[in-house]
């Protein structure tokens, strides 16, 4: 299929429809609001329904609902709106449904800002719900990226019965990018025999979040945590960027490391073996991806205070070999100040 | 030539067609050849990739940039400055209106339509072929008709801003210029400019001879080196 030109918002929507994403339940907020705008147009089209929630946790609901019937449905919203739907993430988490929801971050904590931001990864990839559980964090760094992890986010949530968040940031939904809808890879994907669709003549469905029996519910979570560690296994992604012969490496993800990207590329045309490990994937965490006995030291680099430091260093095994450049409240690093920043910790090391 | 144009320059076009590039590109132009070149961004609908983000670079430039009423506007909310009026009585402004995207962002011509002489006025509809909802002729004069429908304004220029950012070819904006000048001969609006980032995309020499209306070089303003 030839390139169009999408907004990374409008790019959400065609992949969610290209993965065969019926549903979307949504409450608007900056900066994403193209993304239920573009739905409302296009669902009625190939007759699926968009339903404006009353607020996010209505939303959320419904989204819980109609993945409890078995359809492929999604969400999204931008930083304060999944810190409303927490709730709800938490009782999809426990029903083991297939989910998605599409966060577009923006500045925080509370309101905060609609410029665009990273410090939603504590909140998304450590759980910002009660309970024992993980969500599939899938972090794109550009529009292309966005739209086969929309489409793929679909194909996961099905295999494994999880909820999945693709977490990008207001400038990935606002940025406009050639783009190429593409088929992701087959995946063995069960028939949703459990949905609840009514009995037809056999024993009714049940999907129920409360268990009163502590050993009961204990061997739940246990046993989701044996399906999380196959997820870790085979869903854990990350890319290298000339890290070949590297020495320091940066480690960033999604807009930052756009940015970090073009940093490297000027500090290696000045001499300096730097690379940069860009994790695609935030839960499961790469933590493979940062045992390099090479490395001298790892900078990381956020549109926040500094929320992945803590798994890059779970990672390395040492947190002194981290150094931490970032800016928060929506405020962009750039190109130079990285630079500057790497040429700090490395020194002349050329 | 920009300087040609009509005094009061109006530029719209379907949601992220490259108005925003195009006008911030057309003020740096006009700025060269005019004595008070003026740039007012009436982008209500976008919050992200607004030409007031250049307002400091195009004041040194000598452009003067009206926005939005609220001092350190980094909200989205619809406030519109009183001043975007005084240009279409003061003559001695040559005036670019940077409108929001698609029909929503004309909208807020409608309430102007009263202050401004229609004689004045060159109704520039930039048009990316690679954009959703303006991919063959039909789409676009569908599009114009939305515009023209709900500013009040007849559209008098088409702009070829076909692209695929980085991976722009000339083979691509030849392309668009080809759909335009069907849209062009159907509807009698001239194609009267023909974008092309020049430092990126080869071999756009050989678009001269080629395109109808003006070959209008432009460079990136609104992103970033990294992007």
């Amino acid at each position: 299929m030839a390139k169009v030109l999408l907004k990374g918002n409008e790019a959400v929507v065609r992949a969610a429809i290209e993965a065969g994403c019926k549903y979307f339940f949504g409450y608007p907020i900056t900066p994403q609001n193209e993304i239920p705008e573009y739905f409302s147009k296009e669902l009625p089209k190939i007759g699926g329904a968009f339903v404006q929630g009353e607020s996010e946790v209505a939303s959320i609901n419904m989204l819980y609902g109609a993945a409890a019937a078995g359809a492929r449905a999604m969400t999204s919203s931008s930083s304060p709106g999944i810190a409303l739907m927490q709730e709800g993430i938490g009782y999809i988490s426990k029903a083991e449904l297939p989910a998605v929801i599409v966060n577009m971050m923006r500045g925080g904590p509370g309101l905060g800002g609609i410029q665009p931001s990273q410090s939603d990864y504590h909140m998304c990839v450590k759980g910002g719900a009660n309970g024992d559980y993980h969500n599939i964090v899938l972090a794109p760094g550009n529009v292309q990226e966005l739209v086969d992890m929309v489409q793929e986010a679909f194909d996961i949530a099905d295999q494994y019965g999880m909820l999945v968040i693709v977490l990008a940031d207001g400038l990935i939904g606002q940025m406009m990018e050639p783009v190429e809808l593409r088929k992701p890879k087959a995946r063995p994907i069960e028939p949703k025999t459990w949905a609840l669709t009514g009995p037809n003549g056999g024993k009714p469905h049940r999907i129920y979040n409360l268990k009163l029996q502590a050993p009961d519910l204990e061997q739940d979570n246990i046993d989701l945590f044996k399906k999380y560690e196959v997820i870790e296994k085979n869903e854990t992604r990350y890319e290298d960027y000339m890290m070949d012969d590297a020495e320091f490496a940066f480690a960033s993800y999604g807009t930052a490391s756009r940015v970090v990207r073009t940093a490297v590329d000027k500090l290696r045309a000045e001499g300096y073996k730097i690379g940069l490990i860009r994790p695609q994937t935030l839960w499961p965490f790469p933590y493979e991806a940062f045992k390099r006995p090479n490395i001298k030291k790892y900078l990381d680099v956020e549109l926040s205070m500094g929320q992945m430091i803590d798994d890059v260093a779970i990672a390395c095994g040492d947190k002194n070999m981290i150094e931490f450049f970032g800016h928060t409240g929506g405020v962009l690093i750039t190109v130079d100040e990285v630079c500057d920043f790497a040429k700090k910790i490395m020194g002349g090391a050329k | 030539m920009v300087i040609n144009d009509k005094r009061i320059r109006i530029i719209t076009g379907y949601y992220g067609s490259g108005k925003t590039e195009f006008a911030v590109n057309y003020a740096y132009k006009l700025a060269k050849v005019v004595k008070r070149p003026c740039i007012a961004d009436l982008d209500i609908v976008n919050v992200y990739f607004r030409s007031r983000e250049k307002t400091k670079e195009m004041e040194e430039a000598g452009i003067e940039v009206i926005s939005s009423s609220v001092v350190e506007d980094n909200c989205d909310m619809p406030a519109l400055s009183s001043k975007i009026t005084v240009p279409f009585l003061d003559k001695s402004y040559d005036y670019i209106m940077d409108l929001g995207g698609s029909e929503v962002g004309a909208k807020v011509l409608g309430r102007f339509g009263d202050l401004i002489d229609k004689n004045e006025v060159d109704f520039f509809m930039v048009v990316n072929l690679f954009r959703p909802e303006t991919g063959n002729e039909d789409e676009i004069i569908h599009q114009m008709r939305l515009l023209e429908d709900m500013s009040g304004f007849k559209i008098t220029g088409l702009v070829n801003n076909s692209n695929l950012i980085h991976e722009t070819r000339v083979e691509d904006i030849l392309e668009g210029e080809a759909y335009l000048k069907r849209v062009s001969d159907k509807t009698m609006i001239p194609i009267r400019y023909t974008t092309c980032m020049v430092d990126e995309v080869r071999n756009h020499e050989a678009l001269i001879d080629k395109v109808h209306g003006e070959l209008f070089p432009m460079h990136y303003n609104m992103r970033s080196i990294w992007m």
